[in-house]
């Protein structure tokens, strides 16, 4: 199962990494290497489909600019990217290709969900909008706003890039690959999915039409 | 100002006496003026239309559904009133159940600068089909893919009318319907399950895996239930 | 059964294997005797033997694309022989939604189908709606709608103008021209609160009045934005590869761009001079000075032309509309529609009863129904809207302008090569959003 979680604690400036005294010094500087030029040069793959997108290109753009994060490079390709950064409404029938697109990229991969559509089907809860892309595939970073102004993205970049810190090699629960129940494709249980996506709160007022 | 324009100032030439146009002011609510080619189709037409409305300034021609095609085809050719431009096509289904669907034509005159609504009612009960206007006007094309899509309804002499926004095996059924719900009928896992457990080459239609040079490849049982038509996906 | 075990030497008539490593094929012709014997000729005389077609596709997933467009393109060579857009992989069921939202709360779903074009379409369903209850709005919110329709039709051509380039290959003015997209996001924001899903209109009125100070940066704006373009169109229009990948690309005439349905700047550049603000005006367009841009080839050079030609006509409406900016109230005073002010409501007991009806039911419009149409920059936007007396609509129709430019897609690639059809689809400015709905 890899090493016991219980070995960051919370500290007032943040949070700080107390390793458990089986890591040597070896291992300790070779993760921090590793996951210093991981979270330095994340590799951006834009899955840019709606008002997100252009947030993006406008972060990306030179009054934000992602190019001091090292992500100016935008991997078209999901084979040569690092991290997969859904911006907009995901319909269903784009689920099967977002899908795709995650399991063709090599591990490392981590996955931002930027706006409120990714991350729960924001306004669009009605029959063509998945209530949020972690049902399809598994999200490290949500990035709420409609759309997220520049700097909640690299907020939300940031708070990636910290995670990516704290990595370490010998926890091999990390890099490890969803596997769908092949008969549903779903990789979480279904009642937690619907569980999940039911609209509560005020939410629940507006599916009535009419009056 | 880039040299290599003559700008053009007043919009398209008009033929005949066509006011310059203005922006609409206290537009009554009903007993507006009619456009002149509602009394046309009618001395045209004679009983195939039904009923004229002007709500808002605009005006509204209701037909007789199987002579459509007939009325848009003069609409476009007849010299005075050349409609050349088809803006819309789509439909609406009213929250009285009792209440027909109508599937709505909105067309303009750009010669004449003149805009017209086409009506025509489907009583609920009986197989929605309308002709289609695709031989008139080539942007029907989509827009009449559109409306069978979210409404169900047949344009007869459609050249290939399968659905355009929701995937070609979509159970649900037909979204923009009164007794279609909001969320959809199936629950969210099942409806993520059914797109996510479809076959890839589903996506495909009969005419692009023909071009295909892996066609010949697939096994003859496949081959014959693509040359059905039948969903090869599950 | 004995079996005999006999070489056979044969002479192969071809080198064995082509080009992509698999046996080459040799047609067999009848002879005089009625056998079938393979034809020696040269390659470029074999009867019968077509060259393969590719099918590949592209999309949905694709930088080149515009939004999740997928074409699947029948290739002979690098030839396009038949092009089959599918759209749909962005369609969020706004028509749908529109059915179960009041008036005022449909304003923010307008942002988000054109999401290049916020502000002109929050314009655009505003009008509709006011046509639908028959409200008449006061002269400073008609004004500063012009400002706002054309601020908007600015940026959407920015974005166009940055993505064109990317598609085509220069890289740079994207970031020159994006430098100004932020300079009209501060703005709106100082005006709205948003930078780009403003939901800048109300039934009636507006969701807010300019801040002070807001026409001196206008001002600025309208000063300096011309110089940026002509930077652009310095380093772009006469430049060698730009033309040459361009002129002659994605031809329509104007007899089958209007059977189309086409409109906006892809209508224009064929030739055709329909402009929705000057045919069928709203807002007061008639009497403002501006010219509209009609080109004569009808190809993605045209097309590009239009789009440069027709934001400094923006800029130069925007100084008009600057100028004649009046006093007054933005908001008419129905209580109907408007929100009486936070004084009067909590005070008076007929304002607070308008202003819980509003916030609770909706205003209600009369039973009936209106189509108003306006210029977007991709072009005719039109909202109709069915009222059946209720505070939401029975039919929310969105006329979308990409949907029907990008059907004619197949005809324009025919006969094109591969980076064409990537130029042809920049050109024609599609908004998945506005497509799929």
């Amino acid at each position: 199962m890899g090493l016991d979680r219980l070995d960051t604690r919370r500290t007032d400036t943040g949070v700080e990494y107390v390793p458990s005294s089986q890591e040597s010094w070896v291992t300790t500087k070779l993760d921090f290497l590793v996951n210093w030029g991981r979270a330095n040069s994340l590799w951006p793959m834009p899955f840019g489909t709606a008002c997100c997108a252009i947030e993006f290109m406008a972060t990306a753009a030179s009054k934000f600019d992602l190019a001091r994060f090292g992500m100016e490079r935008m991997s078209f390709s999901p084979r040569q990217a690092d991290v997969l950064i859904c911006a907009g409404r995901v319909p269903f029938k784009l689920a099967p290709v977002l899908r795709r697109i995650w399991m063709q990229m090599p591990q490392p991969k981590w996955c931002i969900s930027m706006g409120a559509c990714a991350s729960s089907g924001g306004m669009f809860d009605n029959y063509a909008v998945v209530q949020g892309i972690d049902t399809i595939i598994p999200v490290d970073v949500y990035v709420p706003g409609c759309p997220p102004r520049p700097e909640g993205l690299m907020y939300g970049i940031m708070m990636l890039q910290q995670k990516v810190m704290r990595e370490r090699m010998a926890d091999k629960s990390l890099r490890h690959e969803i596997e769908p129940d092949p008969s549903s494709q779903l990789y979480i249980a279904p009642p937690l999915i619907d569980e999940l996506s039911e609209p509560f709160g005020n939410s629940i007022h507006q599916t009535r039409s009419g009056l | 100002m880039s040299a290599d324009f003559t700008p053009v100032l007043a919009g398209r030439a008009a033929g005949g006496n066509v006011p310059a146009p203005v922006t609409p002011k206290n537009v009554p609510y009903r007993d507006g003026t009619a456009n002149p080619s509602a009394d046309a189709l009618r001395a045209r037409f004679g009983t195939t239309v039904s009923r004229v409305d002007v709500v808002w300034g605009e005006t509204t021609v209701i037909v007789d559904a199987p002579r459509v095609n007939e009325i848009v085809r003069w609409l476009h050719d007849d010299p005075t009133q050349r409609y050349d431009y088809l803006v819309d096509v789509t439909a609406v289904e009213y929250r009285d159940l009792e209440r027909p669907i109508e599937v709505v034509w909105h067309l303009r005159s750009l010669p004449f600068r003149r805009f017209i609504r086409l009506k025509a009612l489907l009583q609920k009960g009986q197989p929605l089909e309308v002709p289609s206007v695709w031989d008139i006007y080539k942007g029907a094309d989509w827009m009449e893919r559109e409306c069978f899509d979210m409404f169900g309804i047949r344009f007869v002499g459609h050249p290939d009318l399968r659905r355009i926004l929701m995937w070609e095996q979509y159970k649900e059924g037909f979204p923009l319907r009164k007794d279609f719900p909001l969320r959809g009928r199936f629950s969210r896992s099942e409806q993520l399950r059914q797109i996510l457990s479809q076959n890839p080459e589903a996506k495909y239609s009969m005419e692009e895996i023909s071009i295909a040079e892996a066609f010949e490849d697939l096994p003859a049982d496949v081959r014959a239930r693509l040359g059905s038509g039948e969903p090869v996906g599950e | 059964m004995a079996t005999v075990k006999r070489t056979v030497e044969v002479e192969l008539s071809t080198t064995g294997l082509d080009a992509r490593g698999r046996p080459q094929r040799v047609p067999l012709v009848t002879d005089q005797e009625g056998n079938l014997v393979p034809v020696n000729a040269a390659p470029a005389v074999e009867p019968e033997l077509e060259g393969e077609h590719m099918l590949i596709n592209i999309g949905p997933q694709h930088p080149a694309t515009h939004g999740v467009l997928r074409l699947v393109l029948e290739l002979d060579g690098e030839t396009v022989v038949r092009c089959i857009p599918h759209i749909g992989y962005l369609h969020c069921g706004f028509e749908k939604i529109g059915e179960y939202r009041q008036y005022n709360q449909i304003i923010p779903w307008t942002d988000r189908e054109d999401y290049l074009n916020s502000p002109g379409n929050n314009v655009a369903f505003a009008l509709g709606a006011e046509r639908l209850f028959g409200i008449e709005i006061t002269e400073r919110c008609k004004v500063l709608r012009v400002i706002a329709s054309e601020l908007s039709r600015l940026i959407s051509h920015c974005v166009w103008l940055g993505t064109f380039c990317i598609d085509i290959g220069a890289f740079t003015p994207f970031l020159w021209i994006f430098q100004q997209r932020e300079r009209v996001y501060t703005m709106l924001e100082s005006w709205i609160g948003a930078r780009m899903t403003t939901t800048l209109t109300r039934v009636g009125g507006m969701g807010a009045d300019i801040p002070d100070g807001w026409t001196e940066d206008l001002a600025n704006f309208i000063r300096t934005f011309p110089r940026v373009l002509d930077e652009c169109s310095a380093v772009l229009t006469k430049n060698g590869i730009w033309v040459g990948r361009m002129v002659g690309v994605g031809a329509m005439s104007a007899d089958e761009a209007v059977n189309y349905g086409l409109s906006g700047p892809l209508l224009r550049a064929s030739g055709v001079a329909y402009d929705v603000r000057k045919d069928f005006p709203y807002l007061d367009y008639e009497t403002y000075d501006f010219d509209v841009p009609v080109g004569q080839a009808g190809d993605v050079y045209d097309r590009y032309l239009v789009r440069m030609e027709e934001m400094r006509q923006c800029i130069r409406i925007l100084d008009q509309a600057l100028k004649r900016l009046p006093d007054g109230p933005v908001n008419v005073s129905d209580h109907r529609v408007i929100l009486p002010p936070k004084s009067k409501a909590m005070s008076d007991m007929e304002s607070m009863i308008h202003h819980f009806k509003q916030v609770m039911e909706g205003p209600r419009p009369p039973i009936g129904e209106a189509y108003v149409a306006v210029e977007s920059p991709k072009g005719e936007k039109g909202y109709y809207m069915v009222s059946d007396g209720t505070s939401k609509p029975v039919r929310w129709r969105i006329r979308p302008p990409s949907f029907v430019n990008l059907s004619a897609i197949p005809r324009m690639v025919e006969g094109h090569l591969l980076s064409d059809v990537i130029a042809i689809n920049a050109s024609i400015d599609i908004v998945m959003g506005e497509i799929d709905r």
